[in-house]
């Protein structure tokens, strides 16, 4: 049997040429398909209009929540009373899904300020101010319960609201979309 | 194709020209016209041709009302009025898509379920079969996208909801999602683009349909029975016996598709999506449109982002794997006593799932969701494969024939262990 089968030819130029032809092709094809992919990426003047934001704080009354945008995105301001403040701090941080301590969420002496994204972590539709079982958020979509800390506490979201990256400008202004510089 | 030799001779001597040059006219021929179709078929087995005519209806309306639309999200919710109220006749062109939209789901829905219960699935139709799930996962992205196109708040929130469920994928979750929306939420970029594959994806499933049909002309049809054709005298031409009840077919689903256009077109859609798209505010109850409801109420029973989104998707992948789950050699569930039960109940569970993804998510809502996704995927998983092996079949009949004129001459029907295909494993 041996004798019939271990016949192998020699490589040839042709395969030579097939392999590299192939190789080739391969690669300039992975080439061409990045263009359109990055296409599809945010645009120049998408990434242009992300430009930092100011927002006066003074206009919003304690228990208050307004909405601003960012970069598309919605954000929470919510100025939290006293109750709030104190019920996002009693918390056994260890309980949570996603575990913060409330200081970690607002500026240090800036507590009645929260600041967060205003869209639910689950699947990204906008959750309720006040309501919920603990009156912080709760998402009409697919139930998602959020603190006075927009931290989870029940529901499909996997992780707390984020927080945008902002800074305090003065005691009553804040930029969106810049992180205090040292 | 294959199966069916052509046997046409082109009469004309242009006919004749043509033929050996291209021959569509005996591919046309042995296809639609010589093509032996089984003699007991249902009406069951004219929604294919109701498929194809929603298919060129829908690319028919939907090409004229790419006349009119602006794929701008500053101008489409606009344009979509302009529409309803300028355009002549365009309240007619748009009601007909929006609505064809629906009914193309309800035909397909009776299409599957018609699949399942006479195990057309099974083999040598494999292949055929894995074609049809390519095509409805196709009609389910097309028909999101075009919900997306009105722009009003459905439009916007659906989007959201579900490029979102791309964020549930580990590590490059966000990245994919900002890739889809072009930005950083749903925006013009998302709107543009799904505009552009709205339009592309119909023509893809035109392509899958050639496929699908070719597929089908190999072994040919399955039938009520679930047994090949074996002679001649159990099958009937295409033409004209098919092509007359594939067209009576057709005219009494438009007269059904006419009552919702003219009587109440806007019954299957949201009122919501009448207000422009606006990000600062959720509408109360989100939900999809009515084909999706099942599916949705899947992904919202698991309390888990990443499982959610991996039931949804698995509870359409799984329809793949039934030629090979099922271990049943009986393909129609007319002999399966035991089968025909746990088919009815499997209808009901998805009806059920329908309703439950209808709902608001909370209370027991959410506990019936989760029972009734449990055993919609132990249909498959247990079920079906078990179901072969405990089974007793009921006795098939010899051949189509058979079935349809009664036992000929020859006394009493053969017993169930002497027919000539296996269907029993015991």
């Amino acid at each position: 049997m041996a004798e019939t089968t271990t016949h192998v030819a020699e490589p040839t130029r042709r395969d030579f040429l097939y392999i590299a032809t192939g190789a080739a092709a391969v690669v300039g094809g992975a080439t061409l398909v990045w263009p359109f992919v990055q296409s599809l990426a945010p645009d120049a003047a998408t990434v242009a209009a992300g430009a930092p934001v100011e927002v006066d704080l003074t206009p919003i009354a304690e228990g208050q929540i307004v909405k601003v945008f960012w970069r598309g995105k919605l954000i929470f301001i919510r100025h939290r009373t006293a109750e709030e403040i104190k019920a996002a701090e009693d918390v056994n941080v260890a309980s949570l899904r996603d575990p913060q301590p409330d200081s970690a969420r607002v500026k240090e002496g800036k507590a009645q300020w929260l600041i967060v994204y205003g869209n639910c972590t689950h699947l990204g539709c906008v959750p309720l101010g006040q309501q919920g079982e603990y009156h912080g958020w709760f998402c009409p979509c697919h139930g998602s319960i959020f603190d006075t800390s927009g931290r989870v506490r029940g529901g499909p979201a996997p992780i707390n609201l984020p927080i945008p990256p902002y800074t305090f400008t003065s005691d009553t202004k804040i930029v969106i979309g810049q992180e205090a510089t040292a | 194709m294959s199966a069916h030799p052509t046997t046409y001779v082109p009469k004309s001597a242009f006919g004749k020209w043509f033929e050996s040059r291209l021959p569509i006219a005996g591919l046309i021929h042995s296809s639609f016209i010589a093509f032996p179709v089984p003699r007991n078929l249902t009406y069951f087995w004219t929604f294919g041709a109701i498929l194809v005519f929603m298919l060129a209806a829908q690319i028919v309306t939907g090409v004229f009302l790419a006349m009119y639309y602006t794929p701008n999200a500053g101008l489409a919710f606009q344009s979509v009025e302009h529409i309803m109220r300028d355009v002549n006749y365009g309240w007619l062109i748009r009601y007909l898509h929006a609505n064809g939209a629906s009914m193309f789901f309800v035909a397909v829905y009776v299409h599957i379920f018609r699949n399942f219960y006479y195990g057309s699935y099974k083999a040598p139709r494999e292949v055929l079969y894995i074609l049809g799930v390519i095509i409805f996962l196709l009609m389910m992205a097309t028909a999101f996208m075009g919900y997306v196109l009105p722009w009003g708040q459905m439009s916007f929130w659906g989007a959201t909801v579900i490029t979102n469920l791309f964020s549930a994928i580990p590590v490059v979750g966000e990245t994919i999602v900002s890739y889809l929306w072009g930005g950083y939420s749903v925006g013009n970029p998302t709107l543009n683009r799904f505009f552009s594959l709205h339009y592309l994806l119909p023509f893809m499933i035109a392509g899958v349909v050639i496929l699908h049909i070719w597929a089908l002309h190999v072994p040919g049809q399955n039938n009520p029975t679930g047994i090949p054709i074996k002679s001649g005298k159990d099958a009937v031409p295409f033409t004209p016996y098919a092509t007359i009840k594939d067209v009576f077919a057709v005219v009494v689903f438009m007269i059904f598709f006419a009552y919702w256009v003219f009587y109440m077109p806007n019954y299957l859609g949201h009122a919501d999506n009448y207000i422009p798209a606006n990000p600062a505010v959720t509408p109360a109850h989100i939900v999809p449109e009515w084909y999706f409801l099942p599916f949705y109420a899947i992904l919202r029973a698991i309390p888990d982002k990443l499982g959610g989104v991996i039931a949804m998707g698995a509870a359409i992948v799984i329809w793949c794997f039934m030629p090979w789950l099922d271990t049943s050699k009986v393909r129609s569930t007319a002999y399966r006593p035991l089968y025909k039960q746990f088919f009815w109940i499997f209808v009901i569970v998805c009806f059920l799932l329908g309703w439950l993804g209808s709902r608001p998510a909370e209370g027991w809502y959410v506990i019936a969701s989760q029972i009734c996704t449990v055993y919609y995927f132990a249909h498959f998983l247990i079920i079906l494969p078990v179901l072969g092996f405990v089974e007793r079949p009921l006795p098939l009949p010899n051949s189509i024939l058979e079935s349809v004129m009664g036992v000929q001459k020859g006394g009493a029907g053969i017993p169930a262990g002497a027919n000539p295909e296996p269907h029993s494993k015991g």
